[in-house]
């Protein structure tokens, strides 16, 4: 669905990250990629395939995907949401705050010179 | 000749340009009084007739405006023009969502100090118009009565950004199944501060809650 325009973004900033260092050429970007993104990886990875298809010496592309996790707010516990609850397992405190899963990040690039 | 491979840490949004633009439009629209909000649902959710029941309720004084973001065609824009208030079609030409770099374009010529209220229809699509922040003040998120009660679950990315959830469609309840009480439930285990508001665009019923949830943000 987007994930086109999502990699057409990931490629513009790795291209003005990669003219920074002359000479260099991208040779893997990290992206990191939350449960709740709105985004699909098959989807992102098949665009970003069309998209350096005719790059001799496409870069990798490198997707870590992160879970949904929540923090208690009560007694600190720290926690991956399954099934869509966001009470605490440890103490049962409800709500709780989400920290992690709505990324959607280009975490690094990896640079030949 | 040898190749150096270096690793740089980029921690950069892929949407950053995005959300630079959307930034910018808040600022313009806080400066000038709007409150914005962001409409979004699957296509058949009943956005367009919720805001041609809406548009029809307010007085020719209101300082209202609708943008209206579809794939093609300026179908919506025409249906809601009638009303007199301003409203600009946004032909999204093929793109699932409307983004930041629309509306500022639609918002060129428009002098934002003859507004309060800003709405804007974003492309029909539970997926990706979560993503693009637009620079409103809350997203809205539409669902009727003919879908699945199970909607909230299946696209927790827009339920959990969205601060008003609508059920639309309530006159049809008694003939489809939709258990309602499971819709509220699972859209509040998606975000447990989501606000419910429930109606019809048909009989009218739950617009008189609507039109004063709206007021309410505009005065805010």
């Amino acid at each position: 669905m987007h994930e086109m325009s999502i990699v057409t973004s990931v490629l513009d900033t790795a291209h003005e990250e990669a003219a920074k260092h002359a000479g260099a050429r991208v040779t893997k970007i990290g992206l990191r990629i939350g449960e709740w993104s709105g985004v699909d990886r098959e989807s992102l990875q098949f665009c970003f395939d069309s998209m350096v298809a005719s790059d001799p010496n496409p870069p990798v592309l490198e997707i870590q995907y992160l879970p949904r996790q929540n923090l208690c707010g009560r007694c600190g516990e720290l926690f991956q949401v399954k099934d869509f609850d966001i009470a605490c397992p440890g103490c049962g405190f409800s709500p709780t705050e989400p920290v992690s899963g709505n990324e959607m990040d280009i975490a690094y690039l990896e640079l030949e010179e | 000749m040898t190749t150096v491979t270096e690793k740089i840490a980029v921690e950069k949004k892929v949407l950053s340009e995005n959300d630079r633009v959307a930034a910018g439009l808040r600022e313009r629209l806080r400066k000038n009084g709007v409150y914005c909000i962001n409409i979004i649902s699957s296509p058949g959710a009943g956005k367009t007739s919720l805001l041609e029941r809406t548009l029809a309720r307010f007085r020719p004084e209101e300082r209202v405006a609708v943008l209206t973001g579809d794939i093609a065609t300026d179908n919506d824009a025409r249906r809601m023009a009638r009303f007199g208030f301003p409203v600009k079609q946004i032909c999204t030409g093929g793109s699932c969502h409307v983004d930041a770099k629309m509306v500022e374009r639609a918002l060129d010529d428009w002098d934002l100090s003859t507004l309060d209220l800003l709405i804007i229809e974003n492309v029909g699509n539970l997926v990706c118009p979560a993503s693009y922040d637009l620079g409103e003040d809350e997203k809205v998120v539409v669902l009727s009565t003919t879908e699945g009660d199970d909607k909230p679950l299946k696209y927790p990315g827009t339920f959990f950004r969205a601060t008003t959830l609508v059920i639309n469609k309530i006159d049809l309840l008694p003939y489809v199944p939709f258990n309602i009480e499971a819709v509220r439930e699972n859209a509040r285990k998606i975000n447990p501060n989501i606000e419910i508001l429930e109606l019809s665009c048909t009989t009218g019923e739950g617009l008189d809650t609507w039109c004063a949830w709206l007021e309410k943000g505009v005065l805010a």
